[in-house]
């Protein structure tokens, strides 16, 4: 950024001093000032930053900008809903997020949230794209439906499962209670509640898991398989000298791509538990809603904030460490 | 890219694989099923215990999204109507402008990369990994003090950033995957730099840049958490009032709610068909491609 304006205003003092000695010359100073700008603005060294520019722009505007001046209220005392001028306050509230053992409390639920649903997912989607490495009529149409999930808003399917949660008519009680003879109220209880969460998520997600490993299954060449047969490999040895070293990268991109976006997890969780019962539910992100709306503790909030976007910050650098030596690999 | 001809070590399975899959794909999509299937039954089948799955469908609920009859047996709209035109709007608004600013963005990361081109990527989608909640914060606050909160400039400009990272970075696979040899011909027969990109590179990415609208269109179809917190009562979209039907004072009607989500679904649906040779480019915001 700074990098582009720097260079930015040098080449217009530049330029400026150039359409000085023109205007002295010529009288049409302001066609030669345009035309100097736009040759400068033109040029091909600047092609690439000219391209990006309005895209920084924006960013910039819309994200780092706040970004930065939440950055700054975190040093404040500042409460989005009274008048008072902001204090400052020093590291006082990162001190005391970071001293709170309800921030822990809540981040030990989603880490809970994030494992089970993430192991989940891991195994249904693996075995959802064992299923599908062949090819066999109807397979298109088929895989369609298990497709469809991933493309769902988060919204429709935390309702889905509210609704089948529910204990009197909710179709996976009424099951419940047919095969028991006890009602079932999943949403009453801690791990129930979680439980409810992570089959909401994983059946949501675990497609994303089967396409990352189904691409990784269809792109074993066939050759070693059939030097596996020569070799009258069993099917375990075949699994672990052919097929997993092609699906290794892709799996741990897979799990990394999905602990970054359930460590976000909020609208499932806020359609379905609420955070309940109790707070025994509440994510980090449901926590940081809490407190930034509904109590207006501006400053804590986006502290907390600043703590959760190092994580992620930290997750996505290793994503894409990963992802840029799986490039290096195949070319 | 899974349903080339000839894909290598795809080995054949016959109808008995379709028969498996078949089942596991019918268990796997059940749940919508049984919410379409909702959609369409009276408030009394839809309360039945045990719940039934052969009735006489009814529309009811379709009309109900819409109207709501008062009294005094006058049809009054219920806004619904406005919610979609809403999404669909803000959507559409969003995305075609993530997607101009992003192409050239892409373009230029992918041909004439800047010092620090990792750098700037990696800050871009780090804008998109960001969970919403810490973006939204400061946002909120800039635009209570801007005025842009409840406006439709406002949540499309939420929406343009919000999709600029994903357009960005899909359409920078896209380009990266371009052989040059054909602009380099075009440049070296003086071709001006803004015909080549127009008229020799668009042209041949056009499937890729529908699927980066299509596939942005859908996400932003989704959101819930910045139209929540952004939206008025005149700009609200679809998946917000779904979560408020859901909190709903007198007991929450299922069957209005599941006509909300099935008419909710069809795009995505229709979407998904005809996207899903993208699919994996596309939930991985171009970094996985094959």
């Amino acid at each position: 950024m700074s990098n582009i304006i720097s260079s930015a205003l040098r080449g217009q003092f530049r330029q400026t001093n150039e359409v000085e000695k023109q205007q002295s010359t010529t009288q049409q100073t302001g066609k030669v000032q345009m035309n100097a700008f736009y040759k400068w603005l033109l040029d091909p060294k600047r092609r690439g930053a000219l391209l990006v520019t309005p895209a920084v722009l924006l960013l910039f505007v819309m994200n780092i900008f706040p970004l930065m001046w939440s950055f700054g209220l975190s040093f404040f005392h500042f409460k989005a809903s009274s008048m008072k001028p902001p204090r400052f306050a020093g590291f006082y509230y990162y001190e005391k997020v970071l001293a709170d053992p309800v921030v822990w409390d809540r981040f030990q639920t989603t880490a809970a949230i994030v494992s089970l649903s993430v192991l989940t997912q891991l195994v249904i989607g693996s075995a959802l794209a064992l299923l599908f490495a062949k090819k066999f009529p109807l397979r298109r149409e088929i895989l369609m439906m298990i497709l469809t999930p991933m493309m769902l808003s988060f919204v429709a399917v935390g309702v889905f499962f509210k609704l089948f949660y529910e204990p009197t008519f909710g179709i996976i009680s009424q099951a419940y209670m047919y095969f028991s003879g006890e009602t079932m109220t999943l949403l009453a209880t801690k791990w129930g509640a979680i439980a409810g969460i992570v089959i909401a998520d994983a059946w949501m997600w675990s497609p994303f898991v089967m396409l990352l490993v189904l691409a990784g299954l269809v792109s074993v060449p066939d050759y070693l398989y059939e030097a596996a047969d020569v070799d009258r490999a069993t099917p375990w040895e075949r699994f672990k000298t052919v097929t997993f070293p092609y699906v290794k990268g892709l799996l741990l991109l897979a799990v990394l791509f999905r602990t970054i976006e359930t460590f976000k997890l909020f609208d499932i969780v806020y359609i379905i538990t609420a955070g309940g019962p109790g707070t025994s539910t509440e994510t980090i992100a449901v926590y940081v809603y809490r407190m930034a709306f509904q109590f207006f503790k501006t400053s804590q909030s986006s502290a907390l904030s600043y703590i959760l976007l190092f994580v992620v910050i930290v997750l996505t650098n290793l994503y894409l460490y990963f992802v840029n030596q799986r490039n290096e690999g195949a070319s | 890219m899974f349903f080339k001809k000839k894909d290598r070590g795809i080995r054949e399975a016959g109808w008995d694989r379709t028969l498996i899959t078949g089942v596991v794909g019918m268990v796997y999509f059940a749940p919508v099923f049984w919410i379409i299937l909702n959609a369409f039954k009276t408030r009394q089948d839809g309360l039945a215990t045990p719940p039934k799955l052969f009735f006489t469908p009814s529309m009811d609920n379709f009309f109900n999204v819409f109207y709501r009859i008062t009294d005094a047996g006058d049809h009054v709209a219920t806004g619904m109507g406005l919610y979609f035109f809403n999404s669909i709007f803000a959507a559409g608004a969003g995305v075609l402008l993530a997607l101009v600013i992003g192409t050239l963005a892409a373009y230029g990361f992918s041909r004439y990369p800047l010092r620090g081109n990792d750098t700037y990527l990696f800050v871009i989608l780090t804008t998109r990994m960001l969970p919403p909640i810490v973006v939204i914060i400061p946002i909120f606050l800039m635009f209570r003090v801007t005025g842009l909160s409840g406006s439709y400039i406002g949540i499309i400009l939420l929406y343009a950033m919000f999709n600029l990272a994903f357009s960005v970075w899909m359409m920078k696979s896209f380009f990266d995957e371009l052989s040059t040899d054909v602009e380099d011909a075009a440049r070296l027969d003086g071709i001006n730099e803004i015909k080549v990109f127009f008229k020799i590179c668009i042209p041949q990415l056009t499937a890729g840049l529908a699927a980066t609208a299509v596939f942005a269109l859908i996400l932003t179809w989704n959101e819930f958490l910045f139209a929540l917190l952004l939206t008025g009562n005149d700009t609200r979209t679809v998946p917000v009032a779904m979560a408020r039907a859901m909190g709903g004072q007198l007991g929450v009607d299922y069957g209005l709610l599941s006509a909300i989500i099935t008419l909710f679904l069809i795009p995505v649906f229709v979407v998904t068909y005809m996207l899903q040779n993208h699919l994996l480019r596309g939930v991985t915001f171009g970094t996985v491609k094959k």
